[in-house]
């Protein structure tokens, strides 16, 4: 009955993570799947993974979406989704059925009725049989230790102005930039090449002024 | 149907599947896509375990489950970090936003 109400309690988590409009809020449910994942895991027998599980699940990760969410701020966004509802529910419904009709004839022998400890000891399947998925788990965190400081590096502040925005490589010209010669960015691409050529204008302006002056 | 602890853990895994299924195709918050994974994983380390104590490999399943949960963990944290950055870049977090961007 107890294992009833936990994944009912997970699933209802679940769900509010994802319906919740506020990132901070979603995050918090989040945790809350995770402390009662770790509960029901424990019940099942996973000692181990449920202390991972509630301490890196419903701790380490919360603390790092608060921090993300505290830097990046709160986003109001419009209620619809990428997909129609409609198109969405029936794309995840679809798999389900699929993977319940593979699961449940399974389940209808019996074979998941019961479960039994094996006799390898955790440590013992842990550092001798699966010693490879230490060195990975290893290799992963020194990884991602090494993207996050990549990413979250501040970019110095002289090559931050040699960058041009989107929004500065379209600006149209006026007839008073045709008429004066002056020099045109239509694209980022074209200012950086004219930026390794000084002098050279650009071909458009150039017959646009040679236009004018004829 | 027999209501044993492992029936229950099947029906947890394959809700917490549609619910990140659900999610990853509704959501447009780079944020909340993350989010939405770990709800994902979390049904995959539910399933390992539950698997592992159906097959009798209790401490099998619970090492696949660890090397999942710490590549988990990995990918949040990336994820967040490129959120970030993109929200520093590009003054958003709305992946339609981002998609229509032009150079």
């Amino acid at each position: 009955m107890s294992s009833i109400l936990l994944v009912a309690g997970i699933l209802v988590c679940a769900v509010q993570a994802i319906r919740a409009t506020r990132l901070l809020v979603a995050a918090l449910w989040l945790a809350g799947t995770s402390g009662l994942l770790a509960i029901l895991l424990y019940m099942l027998g996973a000692h181990e993974v449920a202390v991972v599980e509630l301490s890196v699940g419903a701790g380490l990760v919360t603390v790092l979406f608060v921090f993300a969410i505290g830097i990046a701020g709160e986003e109001a966004m419009d209620a619809h989704g990428l997909l129609p509802t409609p198109l969405a529910t029936g794309l995840a419904i679809l798999p389900l059925l699929l993977l319940g009709w593979l699961i449940l004839p399974v389940n209808s022998t019996g074979y998941l009725a019961g479960f039994t400890a094996g006799t390898a000891d955790f440590s013992n399947v842990l550092w001798q049989q699966r010693g490879l998925d230490v060195l990975v788990q290893i290799v992963l965190i020194f990884a991602g230790v090494v993207a996050v400081l990549g990413l979250l590096a501040e970019v110095p502040a002289g090559a931050r102005e040699d960058k041009v925005s989107p929004a500065e490589g379209v600006r149209v010209p006026s007839n008073k930039d045709l008429l004066s010669g002056t020099t045109i960015l239509f694209a980022p691409e074209i200012r950086n090449q004219q930026a390794e050529i000084p002098g050279d204008h650009i071909a458009e302006p150039e017959q646009a002024v040679e236009e004018a002056h004829r | 149907m027999n209501l044993a602890p492992l029936n229950v853990a099947l029906v947890g895994v394959l809700g917490l599947l549609g619910i990140g299924m659900y999610g990853l195709l509704m959501t447009r918050n780079l944020i909340k896509t993350v989010i939405v994974l770990q709800i994902l994983v979390k049904a995959a380390v539910l399933a390992l375990v539950m698997a592992g104590s159906a097959a009798g490999q209790i401490h099998l399943g619970q090492s696949l489950a660890l090397t999942v949960i710490v590549a988990d963990t990995i990918v949040a944290v990336v994820g967040l970090a490129l959120a970030i950055q993109v929200r520093r870049r590009c003054g958003t977090l709305d992946v339609q936003a981002l998609a229509t961007l032009r150079r």
